[in-house]
């Protein structure tokens, strides 16, 4: 009887070697992901110490100065959800609108010239997103704000949410042209086939299969607007501010959480610690908006068929 | 017959037929309109910082005598005329004993030197806003009819590097302190990503691990940047006691950000090599080494540097989780090693952008556009390179 095994002792090592280096590299992206979680539940543990839990979900008054600081971080997730929703108001229809027409009407060759300017939008640094959206958008609100009759503030919640909404067209449309596309040609044929408009077939057929892939990308978007840090650091307030006025100006938790580890105060102060509070907030939402969101994409994978996204 | 009554013989005939066709269209247009907004807004954009970046490519000097002696290297205000104080750059007066060092010939006699204005005389000459009083304006005016006052080519943008005094402020410690942390970001996440791919494509079983390891990678895909920061402030800066600002820990946490993205566009590349190869390889006696070695990974490589190319991209773009490492502090030179303080170019932009003088504006847009280029020139050789290489199988 014949054997297959190596006779090279020394090849199987090396093998076996290569191998074990290779799993290990793979745990790293594992072991990044409970250094963040950790990192940060460990200092937000230390501050919740200091500090009491229920004032920081529910109190309205944060001022994290040395003496008589208070944490009540209510006006800041409400400055960053005002914020956010302006963002996916500008983004949603815009971002899909692209989407639609790359996918339904635009020739294969329009098509390849357009997606790559969109990924352009994609590309571009978000501070400088954050410069253009100081400098450019928040004095032309203040003026047509003013044309109008109104007061707008120069970190008014509408210019940073406007800018960051154009910054998240690219997360949506790139996804949901992918999904768009991948619905099967056979339903459309079916639907145009019985007398359905195009428009008709796009709203009717089309968008509800696509459904679960496009509601994946919003959610994407969400949780990147949530998380955009420098756009807000420039262009929106510092002040935490409970209102529902978008031309005021309001504080986010990314804003926050730079304030915080900016300044010169001592690492075990309250001020500081409390950046990692609102960082693990910050983990957790984003956290459960990606999971639904890749839930969302595996369905619609395995209802299509389609290994392309 | 007339249209109408062609249409009520038509037993299918819709009455509604005509909205929906102008329902349909109006549609088409909604569609057309966005796509036409998000290019239109991207041609503003590129417009206006253009239009506020492209002057601080120019700088104004002035050509005024000065006096090159003993007593006014020491004391360098009275090298030049009183009348001419206000409008010189005070950085050039400090570095006159270095340049009379340099010119041992100018010593003893007065000269008539190209100087390098004053940042408000700078944008009085651009049109911009400026403070400039009346008589140093007339000054500057009666000097440009006699030739004495130019825009010339700003060397200092791309040779200086941070300062305090706007028309004395450069890129260059922020280009030198992005080329170091994107070297540390590329040597650690480049094997890294590459070695985990190779393991999920070639060696890993389908069980829970290998499931853990994916279902992670695309959630730390999509993890907010800034947390990134937070790690890296908490684990390499406290636990680890690496020095703050250094690009050694803006590189390590950026290489961390970048993992995600070359292991996911290395695994594409991997998964397009076909099988046949594989096979062919196998039955001619090779190990799995051997096989993913000299033959996978050859051909799936292009792929894989075009991916690498695209995160180095976004990691030089990335600013949040620098900032909360300590990657903005004022470098007015450039690091030496990957352990000095340095910045990086989209943290100087930043610093820049919020200073109040009206310069550092100008000097933001113009970082901007050296960073855009500097992007866009990546991801087009990327692209070439994709392009070149695709083998269709």
């Amino acid at each position: 009887m014949h054997t297959f095994e190596s006779k090279n002792k020394s090849r199987e090592l090396k093998e076996k070697a290569i191998k074990i280096a290779l799993i290990t590299a793979s745990t790293i992206s594992i072991l990044t992901t409970f250094g963040i979680l950790f990192s940060i539940l460990f200092e937000a543990l230390a501050f919740f110490e200091l500090r009491s839990f229920w004032y920081f979900l529910t109190g309205t008054e944060w001022s994290p100065g040395i003496v008589g600081s208070k944490f009540g971080a209510v006006p800041i997730f409400a400055g960053t959800i005002m914020i956010t929703f302006i963002a996916m108001a500008v983004a949603i229809p815009i971002g899909l609108g692209s989407a639609i027409y790359m996918s339904e009407y635009a020739s294969h060759t329009t098509r390849d010239y357009l997606k790559p300017i969109l990924e352009i939008l994609a590309g571009i640094p978000t501070v400088v997103y954050g410069f253009f959206a100081a400098i450019t958008v928040a004095p032309f609100i203040v003026k047509a704000a003013a044309w109008f009759g109104l007061e707008a503030s120069f970190n008014s919640a509408l210019a940073s949410g406007i800018v960051m909404g154009i910054m998240i067209i690219p997360v949506i449309s790139s996804l949901s042209d992918d999904v768009i596309r991948a619905v099967p040609d056979s339903q459309r044929k079916a639907s145009l086939g019985l007398g359905m408009t195009q428009g008709e077939t796009i709203r009717n057929i089309v968008l509800p299969s696509a459904l679960p892939g496009i509601i994946s990308a919003t959610l994407l978007g969400f949780s990147k607007a949530i998380g955009e840090t420098m756009i807000v650091v420039m262009a929106a307030g510092l002040r935490p501010n409970l209102s529902i006025n978008p031309l005021e100006d309001m504080t986010t938790v990314t804003v926050r959480i730079v304030d915080a580890l900016v300044g010169d105060q001592a690492f075990n102060s309250p001020g500081t610690l409390s950046a990692f509070a609102l960082g693990l907030a910050l983990f957790i939402i984003t956290l459960c908006l990606n999971i639904v969101s890749l839930m969302l994409i595996r369905k619609f994978k395995e209802k299509y068929k389609v290994n392309t996204l | 017959m007339n249209k109408k009554d062609r249409n009520n013989n038509n037993p299918f005939y819709d009455p509604s037929l005509n909205a929906r066709h102008r329902s349909s269209k109006r549609f088409k247009t909604f569609t057309l309109s966005s796509l036409i907004f998000s290019i239109a807004f991207l041609a503003f954009f590129l417009f206006d910082i253009i239009s506020k970046g492209s002057p601080a490519f120019e700088q104004a000097y002035i050509n005024i005598p000065v006096t090159y002696n003993e007593k006014t290297i020491k004391n360098t205000r009275t090298a030049i005329d009183k009348k001419y104080r206000k409008i010189i750059s005070r950085a050039w007066l400090r570095g006159l004993p270095k340049l009379a060092e340099a010119n041992p010939e100018f010593m003893g006699k007065t000269i008539d030197t190209w100087v390098l204005a004053d940042d408000q005389v700078d944008q009085y000459l651009k049109g911009h806003y400026h403070k400039l009083k009346r008589k140093d304006r007339a000054l500057i005016d009666n000097m440009k009819t006699h030739g004495k006052v130019e825009l010339k080519f700003n060397e200092i943008f791309f040779l200086n590097g941070d300062s305090k005094i706007p028309e004395f402020a450069g890129l260059n410690s922020a280009i030198v302190g992005s080329i170091f942390t994107l070297l540390i970001t590329m040597a650690f996440a480049f094997p890294i990503g590459v070695m985990t791919a190779i393991y999920l494509e070639e060696f890993a079983e389908d069980n829970k691990f290998t499931q853990i390891i994916e279902v992670n990678i695309n959630n730390l895909a999509a993890i907010p940047s800034i947390l990134f920061g937070l790690l890296g402030l908490a684990i390499f800066i406290n636990l680890f006691g690496l020095p703050r600002s250094s690009p050694l820990v803006g590189g390590l946490t950026l290489a961390l950000m970048t993992l995600p993205i070359i292991i996911v566009s290395s695994r594409a590349a991997l998964r397009s090599v076909p099988d046949s190869i594989r096979q062919a390889a196998y039955g001619l006696g090779l190990t799995k080494i051997e096989v993913t070695r000299d033959h996978v990974l050859p051909l799936a490589f292009p792929g894989i540097l075009t991916g690498s190319i695209i995160g180095l991209a976004q990691a030089m773009g990335e600013t949040a989780p620098l900032i909360i490492i300590g990657m903005i502090a004022f470098i007015p030179d450039a690091p030496g090693s990957i352990m000095e303080a340095a910045t990086v170019m989209p943290a100087q932009l930043f610093t820049w952008a919020g200073m109040p003088e009206r310069m550092y504006i100008e000097k933001t847009a113009a970082g901007i556009m050296v960073l855009l280029t500097i992007l866009i020139s990546l991801n087009a050789i990327a692209i070439y390179l994709r392009k070149k290489f695709e083998v269709k199988w």
